[in-house]
């Protein structure tokens, strides 16, 4: 009797900590397909109208799609250029024989925790001196550059799983260490470069600060810069912030539920295998 | 022409001596057992002959060839390691192909070579499988097969059976001894395993502590072990050390400890009379019966092909062995005898030489 | 010139962390010391005439006696604790939730992740709309239907401040909850079972093996908790732009409006550069506990 009890509670707990964490996320979807007269309403109406109005009011009073192409655009090619350097540093820094190994772990460490401010103003001088400001490398360099410690945290914890006599077997077999590298290691690393680009992806997406300095031109700016900016002329946007929020959240959505898994093991394993 | 000769090699890790002046030869096509308790630079020796590590001092010829510069690629060598080391992302023929293609050996070769290792191993049914489809023993086949299908001047083994259950062990073991036979290349094989050693083995090398503490056949290391080191590593259960003093009695030298008297067998043994020795006596030496020795049964086993009887005389433990029809119980009285003419004496921890009498003439003399 | 084998090995792993290196040097570590060196001169971007007279730590002594740059600090740190606080509770409250076994488990993962994976600026509207005082749904919940007082909570400095710190609370407190996981995962189910059998109930369990054998997670979450929340943005532009009279204004925030609003780079980078030393004499303490695993590590 004891036991259903505890796990009538448990579940109910579950279902109150389920509910609350997808409530806020769920209500703004549940607004952006609302008409302009329903977001007013008191009581709040539960049940939308499911109409499409705010979604066509963002593409074409807000930029909305370019928001959606610019996020695409920097959040690509950052997570591309993080994973290619991630994959080889890492596999340096877990497999082989170095100098300064700890030294050089501590300084990505170290740069992942600086707080953005502190280097946000000579970056952008770096960027205006050439002429990189609203462009896309301009915003794509320094995002690569706070993903870097991730990545490498990540593939280097993976490929420490890897057995160990590995690269003797190579080495035995005839190859050098390129070949090892090419042949061996990177076929190997699929599953952990696939969480690290997860990971870095939704970073890279999600990121504000420099890209509010970085993309002062509406024409570059990514989605969340353009959400976080949305003005009406009288009254705040609700219904089209609801709709820009909506599209800017659904596919990150749709990869967490899809790769919950492989998002749990690669941020628990990061933080504490290491 | 030697296949492998190690000559003065020494590797410090961290400012200890994990090998020190390590010096054999092993001759072509002999398979040699490197033999040692963990930790003690087996597998570094191995290691440095596979060119996996860089040795401080010292030099190793393959095939009289100085390789010390060459890595392990040029060195022409293959290895099987403990964790087999297979390749997880290709199958089974892809695995023993490997090799050959980093050696850039044209397709229908490949194809020729790596079946025919297979068929040897008796793994061509599963050439399509991968590795982690496959039991242990069949992945420990394909690691041998990797190994042997580049026919190289050299196999190193490095603990291959450990990771094995003790039936697949043995019969791994003969499987090993039929192909050695049948290719006849010089093999290295590394194991703490004594009865790998003894079973498979032409020449061993007895390692403790990164010194070699022997060099011999099977029959040599147990019969004549050097030290005392030798002598309670190698044998199962271990030999029966016995510490005391020779003395003359009359004309006859005697070994005593405490109330145990012996008789000693060899006239030249009379320079060492009034010194500390210690003797070794093999549990197969000792049996129920009349003799020197008497004591309590603490504990008997009874392993179905023989008994192994465990008796406390004085403060000393000994292990003793008889029939599978010993009748005795735990806490009864035994007397066991002794085969004078397999007894061992060490002085200062080495060997003293016991006569053996006519080769054939085993027990001749039994007190 | 043949190297030995190590040396290669050597040469081979530094070409493979170099680019990395590269762009952490540029982009991290040169622009901090360049944040340094702008703090001791007066620059006004939006009066370039003036030019940019090094005025040593004249930024510094201005800094001591600014009464908003203090509310920042106190602000921050009052965030900092509060938010670590409640999110490493609920973050174990969910780690334990999805530690279970049960059929659907892969779901509340999955949702309870859905906070941590939304940017950060949408959650802020999320809540801002949640929080708002005429169509809020807070509001609503709270008064019914009846318009008689609707609370501006955003216009109160004390819900202000509340409010932010319940948006990152829901925000992040699933990355705590996973960090805790990974150390719940690593108590074997032997020592629950003895506990059981020994007569121990639930509260008992948790108090005796759970609690201490998780200590090492919860120092883990705690820091990285620490570190992010003194980095805290977003929230604050979004929701509150530091008001209502500076009552949620953080040192990032400010630092900001310093530079970028203002065009202070002097001074704001003085700014930065306190900002970047309270963070990092806590990441010096969090290195040299990590650090030290690593270097345990192969090789």
């Amino acid at each position: 009797m004891k036991e259903r009890l505890e796990k009538a509670g448990f579940a109910v707990l579950t279902l109150f900590v389920v509910c609350l964490s997808l409530l806020p996320f769920l209500w703004f979807l549940d607004t952006s397909l609302k008409t302009r007269i329903d977001i007013t309403a008191i009581p709040p109406a539960i049940v939308p109208s499911g109409s499409f109005h705010f979604y066509e009011s963002a593409i074409e009073n807000y930029n909305l799609l370019h928001f959606v192409k610019n996020s695409m655009i920097v959040a690509g090619a950052s997570t591309l250029i993080t994973i290619l350097l991630s994959v080889f540093a890492g596999y340096a820094l877990a497999r082989l024989r170095m100098k300064y190994k700890g030294i050089i772990m501590g300084s990505f460490l170290l740069v992942s925790m600086f707080p953005q401010i502190s280097i946000a103003g000579p970056v952008w001088k770096i960027l205006q001196s050439f002429g990189w400001l609203n462009t896309y490398q301009g915003l794509v360099l320094p995002y690569v550059t706070l993903t870097l410690p991730l990545g490498i945290w990540i593939t280097a914890s993976f490929f420490r799983e890897l057995p160990g006599e590995l690269e003797d077997a190579a080495k035995i077999d005839g190859c050098g260490h390129v070949q090892t590298l090419f042949k061996v290691i990177i076929p190997l690393a699929a599953p952990g470069v696939f969480t690290a680009a997860l990971l870095v992806f939704i970073y890279a997406w999600n990121e504000f600060f420099f890209a509010l300095l970085i993309m002062t031109e509406k024409s570059y700016q990514t989605l969340p810069v353009g959400i976080a900016l949305f003005q009406g002329q009288y009254t705040m946007p609700w219904g089209e912030i609801a709709a820009a929020s909506t599209v800017a959240t659904v596919p990150l959505v749709l990869l967490v539920f899809l790769f919950q898994r492989r998002i749990v093991r690669g941020l628990s394993a990061g933080a504490i295998k290491g | 022409m030697a296949g492998l000769k190690i000559e003065n090699l020494t590797k410090t890790f961290g400012g200890r001596k994990v090998i020190d002046h390590v010096s054999f030869e092993v001759y072509e096509g002999e398979f040699c057992i490197l033999l040692g308790p963990s930790g003690c630079g087996k597998s570094t020796v191995l290691r440095l002959i596979a060119g996996l590590e860089r040795q401080d001092g010292g030099g190793v010829y393959i095939g009289d060839r100085e390789v010390s510069g060459l890595t392990p690629k040029e060195r022409d060598i293959a290895m099987v390691f403990q964790s087999y080391a297979l390749y997880p992302h290709l199958n089974v023929y892809e695995n023993i192909a490997f090799p050959l293609k980093i050696r850039k050996m044209s397709r229908r070769e490949i194809e020729k070579k790596v079946q025919a290792a297979a068929g040897l191993l008796g793994i061509d049914t599963m050439l399509r499988r991968k590795p982690k489809e496959l039991s242990g023993g069949q992945r420990q086949r394909v690691a041998i097969g990797r190994a042997i299908v580049r026919e190289p001047r050299l196999f190193l083994f490095d603990e291959p059976l450990s990771n094995l259950d003790a039936k697949l062990r043995s019969s791994m073991r003969v499987e090993l001894a039929g192909l050695h036979k049948k290719l006849g290349i010089t093999t290295i094989y590394v194991t703490h395993d004594q009865i790998e050693a003894m079973t498979l083995g032409q020449k061993i090398v007895v390692i403790d502590r990164g010194v070699i503490q022997q060099i011999g056949t099977p029959r040599e290391v147990y019969d004549k072990p050097a030290n005392l080191f030798t002598a309670s590593f190698i044998g199962m259960p271990s030999i029966n050390l016995i510490e005391g003093r020779l003395v003359k009695k009359g004309e006859e030298i005697l070994f005593r400890s405490d109330d145990l008297e012996i008789p000693v067998a060899r006239r030249d043994f009379e320079r060492y009379v009034g010194g500390d020795v210690t003797s070794g006596i093999r549990p197969e030496s000792l049996g129920p019966g009349e003799g020197p020795l008497a004591g309590r049964l603490e504990h008997i086993e009874h392993l179905g092909s023989e008994t192994i009887l465990y008796v406390k005389s004085g403060n000393m433990r000994i292990t003793a062995k008889a029939g599978a029809d010993f009748g005795g119980k735990v806490g009864e009285d035994i007397s066991l005898s002794v085969n004078t003419m397999d007894i061992h004496f060490f002085l200062d921890g080495k060997r003293l030489d016991v006569a053996r009498g006519a080769e054939n003439d085993r027990g001749a003399r039994t007190v | 010139m043949k190297l030995s084998l190590s040396a290669r090995e050597r040469i081979f792993a530094a070409f493979l962390v170099l680019p990395c290196l590269l762009f952490v040097a540029i982009f991290a570590f040169y622009p901090i010391l360049y944040s340094f060196y702008l703090s001791l001169h007066r620059i006004i971007l939006s009066l370039p005439g003036l030019k940019q007279p090094f005025i040593g730590l004249a930024n510094y002594r201005e800094l001591l006696h600014d009464a908003v740059a203090l509310h920042s600090l106190v602000n921050t740190f009052a965030f900092v604790f509060a938010s670590t606080f409640f999110e490493l509770v609920f973050g174990l409250i969910i780690a334990l939730i999805i530690n279970r076994h049960f059929s659907g488990r892969g779901i509340v993962r999955a949702a309870v992740l859905v906070p941590w994976a939304i940017p950060t600026v949408v959650a802020s509207q999320m809540w801002r709309f949640i929080f708002n005082d005429n169509y809020g749904l807070l509001n609503y919940l709270l008064f019914g239907s009846g318009v008689t007082s609707y609370k501006a909570w955003l216009a109160d400095p004390f819900f202000a401040f509340s409010a932010i710190v319940v948006a990152d609370v829901w925000k992040t407190s699933s990355f705590a909850a996973l960090i805790i996981l990974a150390g719940l995962q690593t108590i074997p189910d032997e020592l629950y079972e003895a506990a059981r059998i020994d007569g121990a109930g639930a509260w008992n369990r948790f108090r005796s093996i759970t609690l201490p054998l998780i200590k090492p997670a919860l120092l883990i979450a705690l820091l990285f908790r620490t570190m992010d929340a003194f980095r805290v943005f977003d929230l604050v532009f979004v929701m509150t732009q530091g008001g209502p009279a500076d009552s949620t204004n953080v040192l990032q925030f400010y630092g900001y409006k310093k530079i970028f609003a203002e065009g202070l780079m002097g001074y704001g980078s003085t700014i930065s550069v306190l900002v970047f030393l309270v963070t990092f004499s806590v990441s010096l303490l969090y290195i040299r506990m990590i650090g030290s695993r690593i270097l345990q590590e192969k090789t």
